[in-house]
């Protein structure tokens, strides 16, 4: 039985208590401390940064050649707050309700209360950094209305804002660096965990530069690797954004919770060719002034400036009247799919729906419109070809969001001792559907706020060993690290890695994506073990691993996600229920919403690698709501 | 459509390098750059030659990631645009697309086009941050922050840190990459306290990692994808005084007293 | 933050060892010699006046400053002046432009400018015939040691110096041609100096390379004058 900590008391107490239950360790003892941070992202970065603060010796890992490059530096629209600056009926307790009824009740009440709380601390704290958010001509801070909510608790700097704060915690993090409390090992991938005595003891990794296979020893180690939705191939995700870290953790025994929940983002530039290497999103802020249509008729070719206003459907408007372009996620992209799928999708190849300013310019002006939206709009030009001002734009949704990740309990531990797990890796709070502007909020929390202070009750609470790199654990482990690179470099076949990853995410895109039936994926179960087969059959590399090689660097990587691809699978077919993200074509409403089933389903499933040739096992953490009443979500 | 490439290939920073000659060909016209450059690493797999290193990530101009010289042009010279956001439709079929790294001593080359831009990070540690430390922060509107102020900060921290600047400046100078971070912290109330140390330390390590010295030809602004303007290089330079002389007239003033 | 890194008591040294200091030197000794230049420029005009004015205007120029400062003090002050801005305007050039070039040791096999101006490109090759020409200048119109046929030269004579120095037309060519390098010099020198020295802090840009433009358009006119009319004949 998975045990998730949570203090007992009531909802508004627990964090409170659990701060004060903890132990600490006091700031000369700090020191003598090591600390692993895999991931500079917003979450890694943070912890990292306030790790040292707080005077622990860190180390920090990230494959990329500095810090400000990861993936969080793409996020757009921006982060939430409950700070009801707007007086419109905000509060703690709304945001807690809004997250846990976005993510269709499939997250844990105390763990989202705790991150509505923290919320207000994450932008005083970044304001306190410099992070230059939209302001109003009185100097406040300025906020608006994102996917999902009826208030405007979205804080946001232009459309960069996870630039902003990832610069703001990449500084904070500088700063450590120079004061000698954290070093930074860049370009270095993380390539196994290493546990001894039953407790996370280090990391293994690969020097991108040399090949150089090292260990590293510490007392706790923490993942902020990021997401995973590039099994799809096809995602608004960074091209390098992999499972490789929380995979190989999984494989060392720590759980994976919830691994089929996926989110697919409504608003992202459709696909045009081939050759395609990556989707663009744009920001759903765009959905608070642009309306999404599509042609009454099928197959309707003419271009969107000559369909009269009474031939186009404004399909989210006319399904969900109260929240219209507003709807969550799930919902706006499964509708646009299936606009597609009647045949009445727009653009070159039928997979793409109009989001139209047309109403807004009228209403606004150009100006205005330009004020708010000019750098997506340049960005949707330069992709495309064409001016949105003039035209509709055309969406089409992505994969974009992994609300799956390694299990923790409430201190974000993974259920092995030492092994902590933060931003989006993590499973812990966005159940089924994540909320706009709120995985910033997450990363942030977790890194600023909760790990510093339960990373420190974990040191202070449990007598660890001193162990060196020379302990065996460390030598084995890294020469599997080895083998596997070599086994891969001597394949020598003749497909490439991106040929497998390509066709790794159409098969997961078709059959695991954004609607899913037991048939698609017992059929995508029957074609990943063949696919693998032919990736350690067939792969193609050259080079050696004694050098910077970024096709092993790849082949790797995909490596992995053949192995996760078919957790997900396993695990969207046991749920046989549709929440959120997850839809199970076999469970809709009459209306065709997607029908949960709290009966069966209302636990997380976490589940344990069991070895390569043997189904994972199932655990289950039942969920238990004292405060949100379960519901049908509806946002008719 | 076709083109012909020819890429500067280098092993290792201390191998020599030389430009190899490549044609491509079954390009579309929405095809980015690096979707182009993705095929022909496709082709040199196949073929059991090397494929061409080239650092990217985003893909969407935003992480800093991508970045060589198109025919002589850092990014390929368009405005506002980074490598990844261009698309073949800007190029002409047939044409030969020149592609070289960054060239400063300060970003030795690591393989083929990628640099090592670390300099960066060392300038930003030398003081490219507000020292707030968790915990410590007032309620967020307890600050006031001007909406024009906060206006130019964030068109200062808009910068990505490819290295543009330095690669199309004919000093390779690190002028605007560091003004764009002083301005961004040094123009905002929370910013003030240190402005002036930071100001000194992150201008010193600068000249440190062996950038050249700027001469004002605005090459760096031209070529920035985020049209970070040379009028910040200027407020540095002024804050750089200001910081010599005020630091003198508070010596003498405690000297005195 | 450290406060170690960045250290001297005394601000000049701060900023004779700092890149940017060294070129805020370079614009302050620039700005001193563009003063200069635009004072020299009109007192050439006084030769338009005729040989009694121009002759007037030299003596004038011994007596500056009389009866405070002695004969010639004036001058030789305003001369050690510009002696020692041109000595630290030329050593900060050499070491900066030293400096840039180490900074990138392999060249681009191409590279196009975007905002570079012709003018900003020759300010180094540009200085150096500035150079080769201030020294040129002195040994002419000053000492009367190059340029004239012996016993041509009168000191104070400074109307028949002209007249006669420009006649001979390689002379006249050199300065015309050391007087277009000025030009562009100038062009990109005095907007790169208000940018060296912060004072662009506006969106005023534009209107600075103007101004900058103007101002070196006007001095190599004027400049340029005197010798295009002592060889077409209208001073004599
Ligand atoms: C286009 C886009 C827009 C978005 N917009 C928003 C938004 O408006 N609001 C919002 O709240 N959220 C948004 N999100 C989601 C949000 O950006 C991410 O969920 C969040 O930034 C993840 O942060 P992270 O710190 O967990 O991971 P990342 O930022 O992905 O960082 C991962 C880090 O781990 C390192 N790493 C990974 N694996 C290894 C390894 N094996 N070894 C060493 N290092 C490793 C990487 O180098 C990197 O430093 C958006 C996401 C996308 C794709
Ligand atoms: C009449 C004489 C001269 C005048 C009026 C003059 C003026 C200036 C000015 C105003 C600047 C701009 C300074 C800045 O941007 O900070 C400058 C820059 C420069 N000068 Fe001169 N200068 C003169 C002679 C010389 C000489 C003799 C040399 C060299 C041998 C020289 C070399 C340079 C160089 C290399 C620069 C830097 C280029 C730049 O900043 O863009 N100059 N000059
Ligand atoms: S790849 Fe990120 S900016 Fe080009």
């Amino acid at each position: 039985m998975l045990d998730a900590r949570i203090p007992s008391g009531p909802l508004e107490q627990k964090w409170e208590k659990c701060r004060f239950e903890m132990q600490l360790v006091s700031p000369a003892n700090r020191r003598k401390y090591t600390i692993i941070v895999v991931g500079a992202g917003l979450a890694g970065a943070s912890a990292a940064a306030t790790l040292g603060q707080q005077g622990y010796r860190v180390h920090c890992f990230s494959y990329h050649d500095t810090p400000r490059r990861a993936h969080s530096i793409a996020a757009q629209g921006g982060i939430n707050a409950a700070k009801n600056y707007r007086n419109d009926g905000d509060s703690v307790y709304r945001l807690f309700y809004d997250t846990i009824k976005g993510g269709d009740f499939r997250s844990r009440e105390a763990n989202v209360y705790r991150l509505a709380e923290l919320s207000l601390n994450i932008i005083d704290q970044c304001v306190a950094q410099g992070v230059p958010f939209a302001r109003e001509y009185g100097g406040l801070l300025d906020t608006r209305s994102f996917g999902g909510v009826q208030v405007q608790r979205t804080f946001y700097a232009r459309g960069q804002t996870g630039q902003q704060l990832l610069l703001g915690a990449y500084q904070a993090l500088q700063e450590q660096i120079a004061a000698g409390t954290v070093t930074m090992h860049t370009r270095t991938e993380m390539l196994d965990l290493v546990l001894i005595g039953g407790r996370v003891r280090g990391i293994i990794t690969r020097d991108l530069l040399t090949g150089a296979i090292d260990a590293h020893v510490a007392d706790a180690v923490v993942l902020a690797t990021g997401g995973y939705s590039n099994v799809f191939y096809l995602s608004t995700n960074a091209k390098a954004s992999n499972c490789t870290a929380i995979w190989r953790a999984y494989r060392r025994g720590a759980l994976f919770a919830n691994p089929c929940f996926t989110q697919i983002h409504p608003t992202c530039i459709p696909q045009s060719s081939e050759h395609q290497s990556k989707l663009t999103l744009m920001s759903e802020s765009l959905r608070n002034d642009g309306r999404v249509w599509v042609p009454k008729k099928k197959g309707d070719t003419r271009p969107p400036n000559d369909i009269p206003e009474d031939e186009r459907d404004y399909f989210l408007e006319r399904r969900y009247p109260r929240f219209g372009n507003l709807v969550p996620r799930d919902l706006a992209s499964r509708a646009a799919k299936e606009v597609c799928d009647e045949g009445r999708g727009v653009g070159p190849q039928g997979r793409g729906v109009y989001l139209d300013f047309a109403d807004a310019i009228k209403r606004m002006g150009v100006e205005e419109v330009r004020e708010k939206y000019g750098n997506i709009f340049d960005m949707y030009e330069k992709i495309t070809g064409e001016d949105a001002y003039k035209v509709p734009m055309r969406i089409y949704p992505a994969p974009h969001y992994t609300m799956g990740g390694l299990w923790v309990d409430y201190h974000l531990m993974s259920n092995l001792p030492g092994l902590f797990v933060a931003g989006e890796a993590n499973f812990s709070d966005h159940g089924a559907n994540r909320l706009g502007a709120s995985a910033l909020m997450q990363g942030l929390a977790d890194g600023y706020f909760i790990l510093p202070a339960t990373i420190p009750n974990y040191l202070a609470t449990n007598s660890l060993e001193p162990v060196s790199v020379s302990h065996p654990a460390f030598s084995q482990a890294k020469a599997e690290v080895a083998e596997r690179l070599q086994k891969l470099l001597k394949i020598r076949g003749r497909r490439s890695p991106d040929s497998f990853h390509r066709e790794l995410g159409k098969l997961m895109w078709d059959k695991c994506g954004m609607t899913r039936s037991a048939q698609s994926l017992r059929e995508a179960l029957a074609r990943l073990p063949e696919l693998r087969q032919e990736f350690w059959e067939n792969l193609a590399l050259v080079g050696t691993g004694e050098e910077l090689n970024q096709s092993l660097e790849k082949a790797n990587r995909v490596s992995d996600f053949l192995e996760l691809a078919e957790l997900m699978c396993i695990d969207a077919l046991h749920r046989e229920e549709s929440c959120g993200c997850h839809f199970r074509i076999e469970s809709q409403t009459p209306d065709e919403e997607a029908k949960r089933d709290d009966e069966r389903f209302c636990y997380v499933a976490a589940w344990e690698w069991k070895g390569p040739d043997r189904a994972p096992e199932l655990h289950k953490e039942p969920l238990t709501f004292e405060y949100v009443h379960l519901t049908q979500r509806s946002y008719k | 459509m076709k083109f012909t490439l020819r890429i500067w290939r280098q092993k290792s920073r201390e191998a020599p390098g030389k430009f190899v000659t490549y044609q491509v060909d079954g390009i579309t016209p929405d095809m980015s750059f690096l979707e182009m450059l993705d095929v022909l690493n496709e082709e040199l797999l196949a073929r059991g030659e090397d494929p061409v290193a080239f650092e990217h990530d985003c893909r969407e101009g935003i992480c800093g990631s991508c970045g060589f010289l198109i025919n002589g042009l850092a990014h390929g010279g368009r405005r506002g645009t980074t490598v990844c956001q261009l698309s073949m439709r800007f190029f002409k079929d047939g044409e030969t697309l020149t592609l070289e790294p960054w060239r400063a001593r300060a970003f030795p080359v690591v393989r083929d086009l990628i640099v090592d831009r670390s300099a960066f990070d060392r300038i930003i540690q030398a003081g490219g941050f507000i020292s707030a430390p968790v915990g410590s922060a007032p309620d967020a509107n307890a600050i006031l922050v001007p909406k024009d102020i906060a206006d130019t900060a964030f068109e200062a921290a808009a910068c990505i840190g490819c290295g543009a600047c330095v690669a199309a400046c004919p000093n390779a100078s690190a002028m605007l990459f560091t003004a764009a971070k002083l301005v961004h912290l040094n123009v905002l109330p929370q910013g003030q306290p240190q402005r002036y140390q930071r100001t000194l330390n992150m201008v010193a390590a600068m000249e440190a990692e062996g950038f050249g010295s700027c001469t004002n030809h605005g090459e760096c602004a031209a070529v920035c994808p985020k049209e970070i303007p040379l009028e910040f290089i200027g407020r540095m330079n002024r804050d750089l005084r200001r910081a010599i002389f005020r630091r003198r007239f508070e010596r003498w003033r405690d000297a005195t007293q | 933050m450290k406060t170690s890194r960045v250290s001297s008591a005394n601000p000049l040294v701060m900023l004779w060892n700092s890149v940017i200091g060294k070129k805020i030197v370079m614009a302050v000794t620039g700005a001193v010699l563009v003063l200069f230049v635009i004072a020299h420029m009109l007192g050439n005009l006084k030769v338009y006046g005729g040989q009694q004015t121009m002759n007037a205007y030299a003596r004038f120029l011994r007596e500056m400053g009389w009866p405070i400062l002695g004969h010639e003090e004036g001058l030789w002050a305003v001369r050690i002046i510009l002696l020692v801005c041109v000595v630290l305007h030329v050593t900060a050039a050499t070491q900066l432009t030293r400096l840039s070039w180490q900074a990138r040791p392999q060249e681009y096999h191409e590279w196009k400018g975007l905002a570079s101006t012709f003018a900003s490109r020759t300010m180094r090759w540009g200085g150096v015939l500035l150079l080769v020409f201030i020294v040129f200048h002195i040994l002419h119109m000053t000492f009367g040691v190059v340029g004239f046929s012996p016993g041509q030269f009168k000191h104070l004579a400074v109307y028949q110096n002209v007249v006669a120095g420009f006649s001979v037309w390689p002379v006249s060519l050199f300065y015309i041609v050391a007087m277009v390098a000025l030009g562009l010099h100038l062009d990109h020198g005095i907007w790169s100096a208000i940018q060296t020295l912060g004072f662009n802090s506006g969106r005023n840009e534009h209107v600075l390379k103007l101004v900058s433009r103007a101002i070196a358009v006007i001095v190599v006119l004027g400049f340029i004058s005197v010798p295009v009319s002592v060889m077409v004949g209208w001073v004599r």
